[in-house]
């Protein structure tokens, strides 16, 4: 303990509240002891101060309580008209949340921040609406009374009597930027009050001075003293650490809590909540779900998740853990979360209970060695209500055995002992009765095995009752002569019943650990398949697919459009769009268990990967659901952020590949340029040459004539080159071939003679068949391919060797091929030729920019033909494209 | 024919070089030449000079090349030969349905130039003489009046409707005729829409007069525009 150096971890984390605090707005909580103490009055002067600082400030909500030195503080700070909410037909005023983030004020005033909003706003609670405030960068100033702390809650209401419904969690007090303490001592607010000077409603009063007794005052300023030196203590402690002035180099302390069905986990949960503060520890809280227990009623259930929930807000992890024996799954979880403490809370038993079934506090104190066990004392003030509506559910975790199946069990433990009294009857002729109750037995497990403790139990006592009636002496009567007999049935009950107990046990551990199997499955199968998958849609395909039915309910994917515009991948899907913009631009949860639109029909998570937010996954419950559960509320953030690490990966690929793309164009421009410039700045020296030449009188008529002609011959070239980019370009924008009925030699023959010159060195083999069908085809394009492929026999070619041109009509196919004797394709080429811009040697003295081939193959494609090319034996290339052949219309003769 | 013994010639074109061409070409071979290089002008000059032959160029600066033919076409019917670049097929359909009788593709050489420009000036001339009665074009003629076909001295038989193709093309011999011109000319108006008909029995009357129909020296086809009736196979330019 002598490195003086800070712990790297508590560095990284300043740094990131420092990086999230410029963003953020700063929060400013005035803190009372009790209402009338002046913080309204203290907040209002604070922001003129700053308002005469030139600050651009806005009363978002102020409630003078017809306090008028209050009320004449508010003058000239400008004020947001409340919005209007409808409410079971009385309309009623709201914090304009939208309005204020419109406006955007540099800082806003928000009176009574534990404030619940009106049913149907956005958040159910104001602080949630100054969360959103300081996110989009504006400062808030706010008030707030110690009995609205969510962990004194409970101390409060036992102090004064009365229990407040609107708390605020600490931890959004506890991470408030500024916390200003308000202070009035107690002698001075009961003067104020008899003064007149804090207003109280008629009605109210006498409840309202019994609050304000000097003992209860006392007592709440000394809460708030205490709660605001601790926030301070905290400060000096982070200043601490961040200064290195003492090492602080203690592993933090972890504490699990467990929560049971019966009331009063409300209160284990606040108290811990103290325990783990005042330890400086995280904790965990955890419900353990056994088979021993009794069924859970419907209260109980919703109580349980209640308290859960109540864990989350306080900054605890929940959890529902399964396991067949309580104590021992605690302790593997504490072990395996490296738990050093754990919290129990202990229920009053009757002495004789106590020592018959342990509690789970005498099993832990004998197994746990290594984690100190707290016991809490737990009074159970909390009415217990309700207990007579028992429903079916035993588990929170699964859906239990269903109605059905447990009336099924019955009926096959009637049926079961029937049969074996039916076989029985007919053994007792042949056997001991001592070994026919062994029938009874294997009926009775069976039944256990088959349909679970419940059905065992019933078979248990039907087969006792039975072999009882029937065949213990005297028979037919429930009388026993033979005392003996009592112990048989004595010990064949115990039997039966261990038996049945012991299977429904390990039914239930078969079936926790078919549960936990199935959702590492999915989620092994989901990142698995994640991970090969090449496109979005594959992902979210692949996704909806896995976490189908793995909740309790439908998913439903939003990715974001061009615009950042969330768009549901499957548009006949349920699910809010709105909902899931808002989840996108917050990068928060919302729905149903959060604290946004906690009654919307589904929970909407956002995927958030490394770089950005990528997308949003909504589960759709169905009508009446249960909600998720917090350990399925982490599965499904798990799954987001797989699928949101696919969805990052994918966007990548596609920068990437966009990237090369780029590149390759820009290659391939600059071979344009290069090839381009080549071939028309040839033939266009030559002609300024030539025509210069010809402006010298002193020529002979001849020679000039020679000249003409050669000015032409490379005008013509130059048209041809010209009209060849030209070509290229239109194919580019995609023209559509205007496509005709019509004879492939009306083509070749206007062909031939558009070449007419430039054939003259060459000899022409023109071999059709007669059989020619008609073909569809655009003309004009056609015979740009049939030109340009004789002007490249005729340029390769060597003069006066002879160029092949056959047209054959196989099948369902035209097939034209020209063929020439020149050297033939280069073998590096191979089909590259049809590329743009790709000639056999660079830079030859043959001219061309090697587009004609490419230029054919659009053409012939657009016809949906092929085009490829070969070299032919002995020497020389060949060109073969291909037409379809289809069924013309008819043509009368 | 005109108050001057001299053809006169318009020439609207907004490209003065090949203005410039044209009248040297037209000039040196004993043509009146008068010059517009805009639409508006050309026609105040077709107006007054009233020519024997407008030359226009498709693409001018002030108005479309078709909808200046189609003004021309409402007082006069001067022979009009349309100057078109390349991969523009339609325009030149375009212009030669609303009126005009022939198209040059630039570029064009003297020799092209001047073929076209003499088979409308004789039809000009011809206008007013009688129709010959016997018309020959290679090994091929054509008797007009008894509708007898022969070649090499045999007779040819030809179905109606070719022969009525045969007789479209004869009448503007050495001017092209687009597709719509000889559907409604030989099938009636009713067939302007161009028809796989016209390239059927076109192709049958190559097969029966042509002596190598693949290469056809008179039948010739336009290609994306319509066809030509060549009576001399001399003028095989490049």
């Amino acid at each position: 303990m002598t490195d003086l150096r800070p712990d790297p971890d508590e560095l990284l984390d300043e740094l990131r509240r420092e990086e999230e605090a410029a963003r953020r707005g700063r929060l400013k909580i005035f803190f009372g002891a009790c209402a009338g103490v002046g913080k309204t009055y203290a907040m209002l002067a604070a922001a003129k101060a700053r308002r005469s600082e030139g600050v651009d400030v806005l009363v978002g909500v102020v409630e003078t309580h017809g306090r008028s030195e209050t009320a004449a503080m508010l003058e000239g700070l400008p004020v947001q008209p409340p919005h209007y909410l409808e409410y079971k037909g009385k309309r009623l005023a709201e914090f304009d949340l939208d309005g204020a983030l419109a406006l955007h004020p540099s800082l806003i005033l928000i009176d009574e921040f534990a404030h619940s909003n009106v049913t149907g706003s956005r958040h159910p609670k104001r602080w949630q609406d100054v969360e959103e405030l300081l996110a989009a960068g504006i400062d808030v100033y706010t008030t707030l009374n110690v009995q609205h702390l969510e962990s004194l809650n409970d101390v409060v209401g036992r102090i004064t009597g009365i229990v407040v419904r609107e708390t605020l969690p600490d931890q959004v007090f506890d991470t408030a930027d500024d916390v200003a303490l308000v202070d009035l001592p107690p002698d001075e607010l009961i003067g104020r009050l008899n003064a007149g000077k804090v207003y109280l409603p008629h009605q109210a009063e006498r409840a309202i001075r019994n609050f304000f007794r000097k003992g209860n005052l006392l007592a709440l300023r000394e809460l708030a003293l205490r709660r605001t030196a601790d926030r301070v203590d905290a400060q000096m402690r982070a200043y601490r650490a961040n200064q290195s002035i003492q090492p602080v180099w203690q592993a933090r302390e972890r504490l699990l809590v467990c929560v049971g069905n019966r009331p009063g986990g409300e209160q284990l949960v606040r108290s811990a909540k103290r325990l783990a503060a005042s330890l400086d520890a995280d904790w965990l809280v955890v419900h353990v779900d056994t088979p021993g227990g009794p069924s859970l009623t419907e209260e109980e259930r919703q109580r349980l998740l209640k308290v859960l929930r109540l864990a989350q807000e306080l900054g605890a992890e929940t959890s529902v853990l399964a396991g067949s024996d309580l104590a021992s799954t605690l302790l593997a979880y504490a072990r395996s979360r490296n738990v050093s403490k754990l919290v129990v809370a202990r229920h009053r038993k009757s002495a004789l209970m106590a020592r018959i079934r342990p509690s789970l506090v005498d099993h832990l104190s004998r197994q746990a060695e290594d984690v100190d066990v707290y016991v809490v004392a737990h009074d159970l003030d909390e009415d217990v209500a309700g207990q007579d509506k028992r429903s079916n559910v035993r588990s929170l975790l699964f859906d239990d055995v269903s109605a059905r199946r447990r009336k099924q069990g019955y009926v096959a433990a009637l049926l079961s002992s029937a049969l074996t009294t039916g076989l029985s009857a007919l053994l007792i002729q042949h056997f001991e009765l001592a070994n026919v109750i062994m029938v009874y037995l294997l009926a009775v497990v069976m039944v256990a095995v088959r349909y679970g403790r419940a059905a065992g139990m019933l078979a248990s006592f039907l087969s006792v009752a039975l072999f009882d009636f029937f065949f213990v002496p005297p028979r037919m009567s429930f009388s026993v002569s033979d005392t003996q007999y009592l112990l048989t049935f004595v010990v064949m009950l115990v039997v039966s019943l261990i038996i049945s107990q012991q299977t429904a046990r390990l039914r239930f551990d078969a079936r926790a650990a078919t549960f936990r199997e199935r959702r590492t499955r999915v989620l092994y199968d989901l990142g698995r398949e994640l991970a090969g998958a090449l496109t979005g849609a594959q992902i979210v395909e692949t996704a909806e697919r896995h976490i189908d039915g793995l909740f309790n309910g439908r998913p439903v994917l939003f990715v974001p459009d061009g615009d950042e515009h969330m768009k549901k991948t499957d548009p006949e899907q349920g699910g809010d769009e709105g909902v899931a913009q808002w989840v996108f631009d917050n990068q928060q949860a919302a729905g149903r268990g959060t604290n946004t639109l906690p009654s919307s029909p589904a929970l909407y998570v956002p995927l958030k990967a490394p770089m950005r937010v990528r997308g949003v996954l909504a589960i759709l419950l169905p009508e009446g659901s249960r909600g998720l559960l917090p350990d399925e509320v982490r599965l499904l953030e798990t799954c987001a952020a797989q699928i949101a690490l696919a969805l990052e990966r994918v966007h990548y690929v596609e920068v990437a590949q966009d990237a090369i793309v780029a590149m390759e164009s820009e290659r391939l421009r600059n071979s344009v340029l290069a090839t381009v410039s080549h071939d028309l700045r040839t033939p266009l020296t030559t002609l300024v040459g030539m025509a210069s030449l010809l402006e010298n009188d002193s020529l002979d008529h001849t020679r000039r004539h020679e000249l003409a002609r050669s000015i032409n011959s490379e005008a013509q070239r130059m048209s041809r080159l010209v009209t060849n980019l030209l070509d290229m370009a239109r194919l580019q924008s995609g023209v559509k071939p205007d496509k005709q009925w019509q004879y492939l030699d009306e083509v070749i023959g206007s062909v031939l003679r558009e070449m007419g010159g430039r054939l003259a060195g060459h000899a022409l083999s023109l071999d059709m068949a007669d059989d020619l069908p008609l073909v569809n085809i655009d003309e004009v394009l056609l015979e740009r391919v049939l030109v340009n492929l004789l002007d490249n026999a005729c340029k390769y070619a060597p003069k006066s060797s002879t160029i092949q041109l056959t047209v054959r009509h196989e099948e369902d196919v035209v097939r034209v091929s020209v063929r020439d004797d020149g050297p033939g394709w280069p073998a590096h080429l191979a089909n590259s030729m049809f590329d743009k811009f790709t000639r056999g040697s660079n830079e030859s003295a043959t001219p061309g920019v090697g587009l004609g081939l490419a230029i054919c193959r659009g053409i012939v494609e657009a016809h949906g033909g092929r085009i490829s090319a070969e070299n032919a034996v002995p020497q020389g290339a060949i060109v073969t494209f291909t037409l379809p052949v289809e069924t013309p219309p008819a043509v009368p003769e | 024919m005109t108050h001057d013994s001299r053809v006169n010639v318009v020439i609207i074109e907004d490209e003065s070089s090949i203005r410039e061409f044209l009248t040297t070409l037209l000039e040196g071979e004993g043509l009146a030449v008068f010059e517009a290089d805009t639409a508006r002008r050309g026609m105040i000059e077709v107006e007054t000079r009233k020519p024997d032959l407008v030359i226009l160029d498709l693409g001018l600066p002030d108005m479309d090349g078709v909808e200046v033919i189609r003004r021309l076409r409402e007082w006069t019917q001067v022979p009009i030969l349309v100057l078109s670049a390349r991969n523009l097929e339609i325009s030149k359909v375009a212009a030669l349905d609303a009126g005009a009788e022939d198209y040059l593709t630039k570029p064009f050489g003297v020799a092209e130039c001047m073929a076209r420009i003499r088979v409308l000036l004789r039809r000009q001339v011809r206008g007013s003489a009688a129709p010959a009665q016997i018309v020959r074009f290679g090994s091929v003629s054509v008797d007009l009046v008894s509708r007898q076909v022969l070649k090499n001295g045999e007779p040819v038989h030809l179905t109606p409707i070719e022969y009525r193709l045969l007789a479209a093309l004869i009448q503007h011999a050495g001017r092209v005729m687009t597709h719509r011109e000889l559907l409604r000319t030989v099938w009636g108006p009713s067939f302007s829409e161009s028809h796989p008909y016209l390239r059927v029995y076109m192709g049958h009357l190559r097969q029966k007069l042509e002596d190598v129909p693949a290469m056809p020296r008179h039948i010739l086809t336009e290609t994306g525009v319509g066809y030509r009736l060549q009576e001399t196979s001399d003028s095989m330019n490049g």
